[in-house]
């Protein structure tokens, strides 16, 4: 028999597997919370929302909603036996307002009916009686009033001030950048079921089993030990499950908790873009001062958001914008104001990139308009601005620039993409072509890995091996999409040397692992990859000590390997191996631990190293516009974008695929509007457009940044890829940008705002036109 | 009692209530929870399921969106869902492409690209589709994905249509088809409150004993009201088996297109008189919206961002209203009166719609502006009918969707451009005309002043097309 070597290379970390649910997506076997079974008597809850954007509620008749047809139960902020406020950091947002209300569509009340039809129906028939009051709807206004939700924050480095007024140019503008609906594919959902002895089991469409587990306990008034959060895969998160599907797995549960049925709770498509909160729209003022080339000594930037009604996460999530308005350039003297401005509309949240695409574009922006001052094409200037590793490798929050790999991968971009012919080639097309222009702009994207949030960055995973050899695995991540759950599979089966399909992936359950953080900041294979390693490697360990004992062998000569486990000259089946060491009384669960190491922050100095590491990459976009009607088409993109060594090749390119299309639609066709009483508008795909399958470009070439593993310690040196690659679509919008600058030869900077809908394009070509 | 087949099963049933959809009866009533519900109003194609009927020589399969589709519609029809694809456990090759090319992330979403790529699929066989990139974004285009970005999905599609060979639904083709055609007789309407008459005379006697009822035809529109707004529909007619509003009769010198004619097959009806309007057609609706919504239904709900309605009032159409009093007809520039509002009395409805072909010298130009390209409302459109004779404009026909309360002509513009050359000058005095014609409204979609710039610069495009400029001045040109 020919055995194994006792040493050998991953063999299943680096594949490139399908979706561990892949099978069951496409034939329609993979359930979401909505399709589960009803249960006996289940019932349906459905929300009464504010009318008003702002007032005192001074009449809730809800008399003609009991009696509707079949109505369970109605509740309002009376009928709250515990805490009333779900605010998840900082206090602010009722479960149901009780007397000032803050934004049209504001929950006031709920009803549980024996369908969603009859519940929707009972609900309109509430009468509500609202004193107004003057709302604040617009971020302009309330940054005038400096009406704030949380205080201003202010980071520096150096002298910005004296070195602004010495520098020999000098450029002051503003930019605005909208806001974005998640728009997941299946909306809001949590189906409470209760259980004996006061204990509730919620199961919910949630990024953040652990806050929903917390804020239903809250709610209900009974210690976390009695309420169990149960998340098998959502249908789409992006950040709007963070926070945002507490509220109404409170109001399940509650119900059900009243009622002791089963209570479902799902917002319909209206409720969900009305109600829940989305990515935030800033205002961003800058003032730079840089040098004749185009190098930037000193930069002030005031980056203002518009947070909603109350805290939420803004407070972390202006941090964050913060933390990446340098993008990937050194800013010697540099002082960022960050702005948390309350507007009587929702509250607005976490969407992928958490604040740091609403910087970076304010970066770019003020890259391009150095290059249209210095006259030269912006990627010149974006080189000579870079960070180094050496003198300017300094963060403007004190973070020392290590394993800088942007430079390289941006030359390599140049070169593979022919950015310096088709600069040529655009600039001749654009010669001789009044109505349509073309544009080209490549863009680098730096963005910071770890939770600003110290202590979010740690969580934990729960193995166990059975006596057959298969594998169940646990751990505190959940599965939005984003192939996390077979990476984490990937991992485990690495450990023990089995295949992929011999781990079951099971529900992310608050019961199973606890106090976890939630499943954001791209960290989910970071922080749960290696505590499921570290669970999977505990129990090798076990098995190692175990049949070195028994078969009286050095530990070295023991191997997990795919073909069995080698004991010196022996090979036994993982199976065999886990029945004896079942019979020699050996555990063969195991917990594991993680909490990412070197990180700290002190927020009173704006200094530290919030980040462990920087995930990097580059991408290179061309667009056409119609300078008549200020229609655009994105011909051809291309991106170079860096994951470490990948876990999952195939995972990783559809995280990146999939950020730049979202990146596109919040830069282009998604567009949010309020009328003048704070009504939204776009309140349905009909009005609010993201990208169809005709938007992707024609060409678009996507590549790994080979050979270059992470240079920290992370699972397998791979890096996270959630969140970096939605930046890569600034290059588009600078693309279109650059396309109507080509009106005027580029003379004129074209003060384009995201989005650039075909109206911004329009107006933005007026601009230029009609400068003098 | 309407009768289809439901996957393999045949169902008779009774529409207690006729305004029950499709999924609602799927995953309410069947507890088949495979078809998903992302928008509920026909935007987004999570709830994809496919319709088949029997065509030219074999079965066509319509992907459309069963959120917004009453159930009634699938009378003598067969409704395949996601479930029934796989066969002994083994993927059918859409749903395997899918698979191998990573085209699931989240999953939410995927059932319905299965069932819109296997329409496509099963349309390839049969020729009705081709098997290249712009089928693909065609077939897709009414399926929203937010994870992937479309490209595994594209890939998919390749994958799937390279080798696009017989499937196990061949096999019971035949039987499915007998089984359909056996089926088709008229179902009845004793429980009284879902009408499918078969005739126009029928039509307009139910029409006159239940002015309540309301008209279905594709229903995308009507469903809304149901799934939106949660109202009940108590009485519905149903306008899909009667035979004259499904006719298309054409003479030398025009072409009648019966009131039921679906928006997909307008396609192949119109295309090869006016291959103008096609870029326009790919981009009405989706295609599950192509293959319910009818031309009837796109008139007589009387939008003032309806697509087809600026075209047709361009090209001179007229349209047939029918009551039991008879037949009358009347410019389709007449019909609208006022938002929402048309001169159709309470007992009427459109029959069909009567379009002149123009003489050879005329060109129909038509441009719809939107914020994404595929199926998205258009914040303007215009369609205009020019004849240059000697350089000078002799005969001018302009109409503008989302400019107005109603889909109008614009009389001040086509003045000025009337026995002018169509040049710079005159376009610029145009495109001031059309400030007397129009005061547009701000929505959500444009602004008053986009709308109104945007409509001049449109003449101006279509001035430099008729110049016979040689620049693109369309982005879809690159």
């Amino acid at each position: 028999m020919n055995l194994p070597p006792f040493s050998r290379k991953p063999f299943c970390v680096s594949r490139a597997l399908a979706h561990d649910s892949a099978t069951r997506h496409v034939s329609g076997e993979a359930p979401y919370v909505d399709d589960c079974l009803p249960l006996t008597e289940q019932s349906y809850a459905c929300i009464g929302g504010s009318t008003r954007a702002h007032g005192t509620l001074v009449e809730l008749d809800l008399e003609a909603v009991r009696k509707a047809e079949g109505v369970i139960d109605v509740i309002s902020a009376d009928d709250i036996p515990g805490e009333i406020d779900i605010g998840p950091v900082f206090p602010g947002d009722p479960l149901f307002a009780a007397e000032t209300v803050e934004y049209i569509g504001q929950p006031l009340f709920a009803v549980a009916a024996t369908s969603m039809k009859l519940a929707r129906q009972a609900v309109s028939l509430a009468r509500i009686r609202i004193e107004e009051m003057p709302p604040v709807l617009d971020l302009d206004s309330a940054i005038a009033q400096q009406l704030h939700v949380r205080p201003p924050h202010t980071m520096s480095r150096g002298d910005t001030d004296s070195m602004l007024g010495a520098s020999p140019c000098r450029i002051a503008g503003f930019m605005r950048v909208g806001g974005q609906e998640h728009f997941y594919l299946e909306g809001q959902v949590s189906l409470a079921v209760p259980g004996e002895n006061g204990c509730m089991t919620v199961h919910c469409s949630t990024q953040n089993p652990s806050e929903v587990q917390k804020a239903v306990a809250e709610v209900l008034d009974i210690p976390l030990n009695r309420v169990d959060v149960v998340t098998r895969r959502m249908g789409g998160g992006f950040g709007g499950k963070e926070t945002q599907a507490a509220a109404w797995a409170c109001i399940a549960a509650l119900f059900a908790s009243r009622t002791n049925r089963a209570v479902s709770c799902r917002l319909g498509r209206h409720d969900d873009m009305v109600m829940t909160g989305k990515r935030h729209n800033f205002k961003n003022s800058y003032d730079v001062g840089f040098d004749t080339e185009g190098r930037i000594e000193a930069i002030r930037y005031q980056l203002a958001a518009q947070c909603g009604y109350s805290p939420d996460l803004s407070d972390a999530i202006v941090d964050r914008a913060m933390f990446h308005c340098d993008n990937a350039y050194y800013l010697p003297n540099v002082t960022i104001d960050g702005v948390r401005c309350k507007t009587h509309t929702v509250s607005n949240t976490a969407f992928r990139g958490f604040g740091g695409p609403q910087g970076m574009i304010a970066m770019e922006t003020v890259i391009d308009e150095i290059a249209y001052r210095c006259r030269k094409d912006p990627l010149e200037i974006r080189k000579l601005n870079f960070y180094d590793t050496k003198e300017r490798s300094r963060t403007p929050y004190h973070q020392q620039i290590e394993h800088f790999n942007l430079p390289g991968i941006v030359d390599q971009l140049e070169n593979e993409c022919q950015y310096r012919a088709r600069r040529q080639s655009i600039r001749e097309f654009n010669l001789c072509n009044p109505v349509i222009k073309k544009g080209l702009s490549l863009t680098p994207a730096k963005f910071g890995i770890s939770f600003s949030i110290a202590h979010l960055n740690q969580s934990g995973a729960l193995v166990h091996l059975y006596t057959d050899g298969s594998i169940h695995l646990n751990h505190g991540g959940t599965e939005m999409g984003q192939g996390l759950m077979i990476k984490i599979a990937q991992i485990v089966s690495e450990v023990f040397a089995t295949d992929p399909e011999n781990v079951v992936i099971s529900p992310t359950r608050t019961d199973k692992v606890p106090n976890t953080p939630p499943t954001a900041a791209s960290s989910g294979t970071d922080l749960n990859g290696m505590a499921a390693r570290s669970a999977a490697l505990t129990i090798r360990e076990r098995l190692i000590d175990f049949l070195a004992e028994k078969h009286a062998t050095e530990k070295s000569r023991i191997a997990f390997t795919p073909v069995g486990v080698r004991i010196g000259d022996e090979l036994l089946s993982l199976a065999r191996v886990a029945r004896q060491a079942w019979l020699g009384r050996i555990s063969l669960s195991a917990t594991g631990f993680y909490r990412t190491p070197k990180i700290h922050y002190d927020r009173p100095s704006a200094s530290g190293r919030p980040f462990f590491y920087f995930a990097n990459g580059a991408a290179a976009s061309e667009v056409a516009i119609d300078t008549l009607t200020g229609e655009c088409r994105l011909l051809r993109t291309d991106i170079i974008h860096d994951v470490g060594q990948s876990i999952n090749p195939a995972v990783d390119i559809g995280q990146i695929e999939g950020g730049y299309i979202q990146g596109l639609g919040w830069l282009t066709c998604e567009e949010l509007k309020w009328d003048g009483t704070g009504r939204l508008l776009s309140d349905s795909p009909a009005t609010y457009k993201i990208p169809a399958i005709g938007d992707i470009p024609p060409v678009f070439n996507v590549r790994l940044l080979e050979n270059w593993p992470n240079e920290e310690e992370t699972i397998f040196r791979s890096k996270a890829v959630g969140e970096p690659p939605l930046m890569l679509a600034i290059s588009a919008w600078s693309a279109i940008r650059d396309a109507i600058g080509a009106i005027r030869e580029h003379e004129v900077f074209p003060r384009l705002n995201a989005p650039a809908t075909p109206e911004e394009i329009l107006r933005t070509v007026n601009q230029v036109r009609n400068a003098p | 009692m309407i009768r289809f087949i439901l996957n393999r099963s045949p169902v008779s049933l009774e529409l207690v209530r006729p305004d029950i959809t499709v999924l609602e009866y799927l995953r309410e009533h069947r507890y088949m929870r495979g078809t998903k519900e992302g928008c509920a109003s026909g935007d987004c194609g999570a709830c994809t399921a496919v319709m088949v009927e029997p065509g030219n020589g074999s079965l066509e399969y319509r992907n459309f969106n069963s959120c917004i589709t009453f159930l009634g519609a699938l009378h003598a029809k067969q409704l395949i869902t996601v479930e029934h694809l796989k066969e002994n456990g083994r993927l059918h090759p859409v749903q395997q492409a899918m698979v191998d090319q990573h085209g699931s992330q989240c999953g939410f979403c995927t059932p319905g690209f299965v069932m819109s790529l296997f329409s496509l699929y099963k349309s390839c066989q049969t020729g009705i589709a081709g098997a290249d990139g712009e089928s693909i974004k065609e077939y897709l285009g009414g399926n929203l994905c937010r994870c992937t970005g479309y490209f595994p999905i594209v890939r998919a599609a390749e994958q799937a249509l390279a080798g696009c060979g017989p499937d196990r639904f061949d096999r019971s083709a035949e039987h499915v088809r007998q089984t359909l055609v056996d089926l088709d007789d008229p179902p009845a309407t004793d429980a009284g409150r879902f009408h499918a008459p078969d005739t126009a005379s029928e039509l307009a006697t139910l029409r006159d004993r239940h002015p309540d009822a309301r008209l279905l035809a594709g229903g995308t529109d009507l469903a809304l009201e149901v799934t939106q707004q949660c109202r009940d529909i108590g009485r519905i007619i149903h306008l899909g088996r009667v035979r004259e509003l499904g006719a298309v009769r054409r003479s030398e010198s025009r072409i009648e297109i019966g009131a039921t004619v679906t928006l997909d097959r307008l396609e192949k009806i119109l295309g090869t008189d006016f291959p103008e309007l096609l870029p326009m057609l790919r981009r009405f609706g989706s295609r599950q919206i192509r293959n319910l919504g009818t031309i009837g239904g796109n008139i007589a709900n009387a939008s003032p961002i309806a697509d087809l309605p600026p075209v047709l009032i361009a090209l001179g159409a007229t349209c047939a209203l029918q009551s039991i009093e008879g037949v009358r007809s009347m410019p389709l520039e007449d019909y609208f009166v006022g938002y929402r509002q048309t001169a159709s009395r309470d007992n009427e409805f459109i029959r069909s719609v009567d379009i002149p072909l123009p003489p050879d010298t005329a060109t129909l130009k038509i441009c719809k502006i939107s914020k994404r390209l595929d199926d998205d409302i258009s914040s303007v459109c215009l369609a205009a009918l020019i004849t240059i004779e000697d350089g000078t404009t002799t005969g001018i026909r302009v109409a503008f969707g989302g400019m107005a309360a109603i889909p109008k002509r614009a009389p001040h513009c086509e003045a000025v451009l009337s026995g002018q050359p169509f040049d710079r000058d005159t376009v610029e005095r145009a495109k001031a005309a059309l400030g007397q014609d129009f005061e547009p409204i701000s929505d959500v979609r444009a602004s008053a002043a986009y709308r109104l710039e945007v409509a001049g610069n449109l003449l101006e495009r279509i001035g430099l097309e008729l110049s016979g400029a040689a620049t693109p001045t369309r982005v879809d040109q690159i």
